[in-house]
């Protein structure tokens, strides 16, 4: 069986000046429909470059991202990214900011009234239906961030990719979110990766975590499966073995073997 | 000392003092705290809404009006004396009287009030400050979002901005062999360059996040242009209509001095031509505060439009 999505061997590397500096370094995976990905590393492993590419927003300078046997090189819908710093325009309502992405992607396919109540159902899929008429400058951190999801969750993406989402968020605006996205992912099946540095997170959340090497020339060091049934949930997860195999698992590459050396 | 007996006679002194002695006893006896209930605050008068706004208009006009009875006082000083060359206030109240009083009189052709000259000199700003806003907004999106453009544009841009809007008169008036149009040429070629400056530098600094949001929607470059590029350009833009607008009315006066017609700026000249140095005065006050109503109109304007999208 061919994968749904699939890093092909890829390569990445920036060009300044002179020096080449390689980014990343021969990353492939299989990804299968449904699967939740998390990508964890150190910062300036390439985490965010390999998000980018996934996205089309960065080319990769070898190799390429195959999404159902096409290769996708631009950014588009089918691959909505929820970024780091939310990405809300200001001067948009929340209703409006949401609503710009129905409107251009089911601009042909949906009625004024059947875009209307897509948003509407969106916003309440992250419960923000109550504040659809505020401007992001009005809403805190964590509502903005559910916003930025039912942006994404309304292009209805073959991929959802999400860059960091929870890493601005304080421990327990975090955790509502994570039980969020675990929700949505069960309801709606969606293929997710998710670039974090957060272990918790990381093995509460994926199917599998792939773990990065250090930069420069990153690749892929394990992949991890995490065979924790669904639904999870959080407090019984804290004492579970597995859970806590995972953990160590994850914990023991990051700073044991892929030791982030500050020089570097 | 015990710990109860410590919380106890911490939350029993704020009580009443014939309470004291129960509340000790209780929260001894039981180990738990009790409730104490303070004497609510005396409620703050309530502020008179009328007052409030009586002060503050106070407040606002008091200052200015004091300071500018002083200045009319001392200017009626200076110039009452039998060598003063120009005349003092009480002068000019009696020989512009007319001017002063009906800004929107009709004598004839060329005997017309300020307020109608002050019309036809913002005409003229209308049009020549509309189309610098149009064309410097599309030139500074060009220079903004093309390094290229820029490269090539912005130096020129650089040397022609510094040229005074006088000196572009003459070649106006041999390349449109008319006054009307030399003028309003003249507001256009100086308020283009700040529109131009300010809105290249709000197109380059569009954060990159909406750009990829732009990327990921697939807009084409028409709704990227409506939908972010002028959304988040417009606190810059609105930075340069308004030097603009400002530079605008500066040079209108000076081009229509020279160029003559119905303006406010012939009219100075031509009062200066007859020795009528109250009428000038009088203008000058027109001209200041017509300017004054402009600046604050399009600020006005741009914090409207603009409301909301500085804080991200």
């Amino acid at each position: 069986m061919t994968a749904y999505l699939k890093l092909d061997h890829i390569d990445k590397s920036f060009a300044r000046g002179g020096s080449v500096t390689e980014v990343l370094k021969e990353v492939s995976l299989d990804i299968a429909k449904g699967e939740y990905i998390s990508v964890i590393g150190h910062s300036g492993c390439g985490k965010s470059t390999l998000l980018n590419i996934v996205a089309g927003l960065t080319q990769a300078t070898n190799g390429g991202v195959i999404l159902e046997g096409r290769q996708v090189d631009t950014p588009g819908p089918d691959r909505a990214v929820v970024f780091q710093n939310h990405s809300l325009l200001p001067w948009l309502s929340v209703y409006d900011n949401v609503r710009l992405a129905v409107d251009k992607v089911f601009s042909g396919v949906k009625s004024r009234a059947e875009r209307h109540d897509w948003t509407l159902h969106n916003l309440d899929l992250v419960q923000m239906g109550h504040a659809k008429g505020r401007r992001p400058s009005e809403i805190s951190g964590g509502m903005k961030q559910r916003v930025g999801i039912a942006r994404a969750l309304a292009m209805q993406p073959k991929v959802l990719l999400l860059d960091e989402p929870f890493g601005a968020l304080d421990a327990l605006t975090r955790a509502h979110l994570q039980d969020s996205v675990m929700q949505i992912h069960a309801a709606l099946g969606n293929t997710v990766i998710m670039i974090t540095h957060d272990v918790d997170e990381a093995v509460l959340l994926s199917d599998r975590i792939v773990m990065m090497t250090n930069g420069p020339s990153a690749r892929i060091g394990e992949v991890l499966d995490v065979r924790l049934p669904r639904p999870r949930r959080r407090l019984e997860l804290v004492t579970d073995p597995s859970y806590l195999a995972c953990r160590e698992a994850v914990l023991k590459f990051l700073y044991e073997r892929h030791r982030f050396v500050e020089a570097a | 000392m015990p710990i109860t007996a410590l919380k106890g006679e911490a939350i029993a002194s704020p009580a009443a003092d014939a309470k004291a002695p129960a509340a000790k006893a209780s929260a001894a006896k039981a180990k738990t705290a009790e409730i104490v209930r303070l004497t609510p605050a005396r409620p703050a008068a309530r502020p008179n809404r009328f007052a409030g706004y009586a002060h503050s208009a106070a407040v606002a006009i008091v200052p200015p009006f004091v300071v500018l009875v002083a200045l009319l006082g001392l200017w009626e000083l200076l110039c009452s004396g039998p060598g003063a060359t120009l005349p003092p206030p009480s002068t000019i109240w009696q020989d512009s009287y007319d001017l002063i009083v009906n800004p929107f009189f009709v004598n004839g052709s060329q005997d017309i009030g300020l307020g109608w000259r002050v019309l036809i000199s913002l005409q003229r700003v209308a049009i020549g400050f509309g189309l610098a806003a149009v064309a410097g907004i599309m030139l500074g999106v060009v220079v903004g979002q093309s390094v290229w453009a820029m490269r090539g544009l912005d130096p020129i841009f650089q040397v022609l901005r510094t040229v005074p809007p006088l000196a572009w008169l003459p070649i106006a008036l041999a390349a449109f062999r008319d006054s009307n149009p030399s003028a309003i040429f003249v507001i256009f070629i100086t308020a283009i360059w700040p529109v131009i400056i300010n809105t290249a530098v709000g197109v380059r600094n569009i954060p990159q996040d909406y750009r990829n949001v732009a990327q990921v929607l697939r807009l084409n470059p028409l709704e990227f242009f409506v939908k972010i590029m002028l959304p988040s350009a417009a606190p810059y833009i609105f930075t340069g209509l308004r030097i603009g607008v400002g530079l605008s009315w500066l040079a209108i006066v000076a081009a229509e001095m020279l160029t003559g017609g119905v303006g406010i700026g012939f009219f100075i000249w031509d009062a200066w031509n007859s020795s009528r140095l109250s009428d000038i005065i009088v203008a000058l006050v027109y001209i200041g505060v017509v300017g004054f109503i402009l600046d604050r109109l399009v600020a006005g304007i741009g914090a409207f439009i603009t409301r909301g999208t500085a804080a991200a």
